[in-house]
C-alpha cells in the first residue's frame, strides 16, 4: 500500500470511511440525508439536528462482496443512539435478515445511549442489539470496526461484543463506561481520566485483542480496515455464524478464567506480564505488526 | 425473626404454589412452581452494581438452565443500580460480561424457552439492557424506578439545565423515569399492579419470541418514529414497495 492511498481511520468522518472503506460507488444508502428523517426530541432541549441523526445505512460492495454497512458519526452527539439513529440501525439489520447479504459491517463510533433522547435512546439500543443476533441467528455475519476518536462506549460497547467478529485500531477504545464517568462516581485515585496512557493501556484495541475482545487489531488507516473486513468475511464463511451452547460455554469458561487469572491486577501492564508477554511496557509503543509479532503466541480468545 | 426482605416478599406474592430462590451476594436463583410448570429465576438484589461477577452469575445459571433443562420459562428479576463503575471492571471487559449474558438469554429464547422480565424495584441502563430488556416481554411493578441515569447528572452532560429537565420530565415520556414512560414507549409491555400470580400465568401464555417494541412504541404514542423508521429502511429503494420515510 502506497502512503498516497492511506487515509486516517481515526480522523475521518463516518462517510470518509464508508468512501474508502468500500468499493468505489458502491454505496447505497438509505434514508439518505435529502430525506431529512431526523430525531423528533432535539428541537425541545435547543440541540442541533443532523438530516441523517448521526448515521449512514445502506448496502454496498466491499471487493465485490454483498455487505450491508452501517457507519456511526462521532462529530453528531457522538455517535450516541437516539429514537431514529437506532431504528436506522434496526431497519438495517431486519433487512439484512431479509436479502442475505454476505456480511453486515458496523462502523461504531459512539457513546451509547443518547442522553438528550434518554428513555426512547436506551430501548433503541436494546433493539439494535437484539437485531444483531436476530441477523446472526439468520446465519449474516456481524463484523464491527471500531476506530473513531470517541471510541464505542455504554451499550453499544455490549452490542459490539454481540457481533461475530471485532476489528480494532490501537487507537479505538472499546469498553461500557468512560473514565469520566467513572472518575466522577468513583474518584480520580480510581480511574485518572487525564492519564491518557493508563486509558488507552484499560481500553484501547490492543488490551481488547490480548484478552480475545477483539480478533483483529489492524494499522490506523482506512486501508487496513477494508483489508481486515475483507478477510474477516471470508473467514466467517466457514465459521459458524449463530450463537450456540457450545460457543457460549466456551465463552464463558475463557471470561470465567479471565477473572480468576487478573481479578487481582491494578493494571494491565500486570496482565500483560501474565501473559508471557516480554517487556509488557514496551507494546504501547508498537505498531499493528511489530505489536502482532511480539503478542502472537500470548494472546486469549474465541469467538462467540 | 427477620422481616422477610422485598425480594421475598414479591416472590410470596409471585409464586403462592411455592419456590426455591436463595440469595447469594444480591444474586438471586432458583425455581419456583407455576401451575403445573417450574420456571427458573434469575435476578438481582439490593439495587446491586453489575460487576463482571454477577454477570457471570447470571449467564451461569442462564447456560444451566439451557443445558439442563430444555423449555422450561425463564423469569428474570430486575433490580440493579446499573453496570458497577470501577476501573478492574472495564480492564476486565465488563462490556463483553454483559454481552455474554445478554447472548446466553438469547440463546435460551433461540431454544425455545420463554423469558419473562419483572422490574421488581430498580432498573438503570446497561443492567437493563442485558437483563429485563433482553425479555420477550419485560413487565414493571407500579412503585418501580427505571432510567438511563438520574437527571442531576444527564444535566451535567447534555449541558441542559435541570431545571429544563425536569419541566420536560413532566411533559415528556423520553425523560422523565418511571414505568409508565417505557409502556408508554413500548420498552415496558405492561405494568402489574394486583395479583402477582395471576399475572404471571397470564404473561407465560401471551409471550412471544419476537421484538414488538417499536410497533408497540407506535401504538402507545410514546415513540413515534422508532417503527415508521424501520419500515422506511425495509421498503427504501425497493420497486414493490413505497420508499417513503
Amino acid at each position: 500500500m502506497s502512503h498516497q492511498t492511506s487515509h486516517s481511520y481515526l480522523e475521518a468522518n463516518a462517510r470518509e470511511r464508508l468512501q474508502h472503506l468500500l468499493d468505489t460507488g458502491s454505496f447505497e444508502e438509505w434514508l439518505p440525508p435529502s430525506a431529512r428523517v431526523m430525531s423528533p426530541h432535539l428541537a425541545q432541549l435547543d440541540a442541533p439536528v443532523a438530516f441523517d441523526d448521526g448515521v449512514a445505512v445502506g448496502r454496498a460492495r466491499i471487493d465485490g462482496r454483498i455487505v450491508f454497512v452501517a457507519a456511526q458519526e462521532g462529530g453528531f452527539m457522538g455517535g450516541a443512539v437516539g429514537e431514529v439513529h437506532g431504528a436506522k440501525l434496526v431497519g438495517m439489520l431486519q433487512r439484512a435478515i431479509l436479502e442475505q447479504p454476505q456480511a453486515v459491517l458496523l462502523l461504531l463510533e459512539t457513546g451509547g445511549v443518547r442522553l438528550h433522547e434518554a428513555n426512547a435512546g436506551l430501548i433503541a439500543v436494546s433493539e439494535v442489539m437484539r437485531a444483531v443476533l436476530a441477523v446472526r441467528a439468520a446465519k449474516v455475519p456481524v463484523i464491527v470496526l471500531v476506530g473513531g476518536s470517541n471510541g464505542c462506549f455504554g451499550g453499544m460497547g455490549i452490542v459490539a461484543r454481540c457481533a461475530n467478529m471485532i476489528l480494532m485500531s490501537e487507537e479505538g477504545r472499546l469498553a461500557m463506561s468512560g473514565p469520566e464517568v467513572i472518575e466522577t462516581a468513583s474518584g480520580v485515585e480510581e480511574f485518572d481520566s487525564r492519564d491518557r496512557a493508563l486509558v488507552w493501556r484499560t481500553t484501547g484495541g490492543k488490551q481488547r485483542y490480548l484478552l480475545g475482545d477483539c480478533q483483529g487489531i489492524v494499522a490506523e488507516s482506512i486501508e487496513a480496515f477494508r483489508a481486515a473486513a475483507i478477510t474477516a468475511i471470508d473467514a466467517c464463511q466457514t465459521l459458524p455464524v449463530a450463537l450456540s451452547l457450545a460457543a457460549l460455554e466456551a465463552e464463558q469458561a475463557l471470561l470465567r478464567e479471565r477473572v480468576a487469572r487478573f481479578g487481582d491486577c491494578a493494571d494491565p501492564l500486570a496482565i500483560w506480564a501474565l501473559l508471557g508477554v516480554e517487556n509488557p511496557e514496551q507494546l504501547p509503543m508498537l505498531e499493528a505488526d511489530a505489536f502482532l509479532a511480539a503478542t502472537a503466541a500470548h494472546r486469549l480468545g474465541v469467538p462467540a | 425473626m427477620t422481616r422477610a426482605k422485598y425480594w421475598q416478599q414479591i416472590a410470596a406474592q409471585l409464586f403462592p404454589q411455592g419456590h426455591q430462590i436463595v440469595e447469594q451476594d444480591n444474586f438471586l436463583s432458583g425455581t419456583a412452581q407455576v401451575g403445573d410448570s417450574t420456571l427458573a429465576v434469575i435476578g438481582t438484589t439490593e439495587h446491586t452494581p453489575i460487576g463482571v461477577e454477577i454477570a457471570l452469575a447470571q449467564a451461569t445459571a442462564v447456560l444451566q438452565t439451557v443445558r439442563d433443562h430444555p423449555q422450561r420459562p425463564i423469569l428474570i428479576l430486575v433490580d440493579t443500580q446499573g453496570q458497577r463503575l470501577r476501573h478492574r471492571d472495564e480492564m476486565l471487559g465488563i462490556n463483553s460480561y454483559m454481552a455474554h449474558l445478554g447472548k446466553c438469554i438469547e440463546l435460551a429464547r433461540q431454544s425455545g424457552h420463554l423469558v419473562l422480565g419483572l422490574v421488581y424495584d430498580q432498573a438503570l441502563s446497561g443492567g437493563f439492557i442485558t437483563s429485563g430488556l433482553m425479555a420477550d416481554a419485560c413487565y414493571a411493578l407500579p412503585n418501580a424506578t427505571i432510567r438511563v441515569m438520574g437527571l442531576p447528572a444527564m444535566a451535567r452532560i447534555t449541558k441542559v439545565p435541570e431545571e429544563r429537565l425536569l419541566e420536560l420530565a413532566q411533559s415528556s415520556p423520553v425523560f422523565a423515569p418511571g414505568p409508565e414512560n417505557y409502556l408508554r414507549m413500548g420498552g415496558i409491555e405492561a405494568i402489574w399492579d394486583g395479583d402477582l400470580a395471576a399475572l404471571l400465568a397470564q404473561a407465560l401464555a401471551t409471550a412471544v419470541p419476537v421484538d414488538r417494541r417499536a410497533a408497540t412504541g407506535l401504538a402507545r404514542d410514546g415513540r413515534k418514529l422508532a417503527q415508521p423508521v424501520i419500515d422506511a429502511v425495509l421498503a427504501a429503494g425497493r420497486a414493490d414497495a413505497a420508499a417513503t420515510a
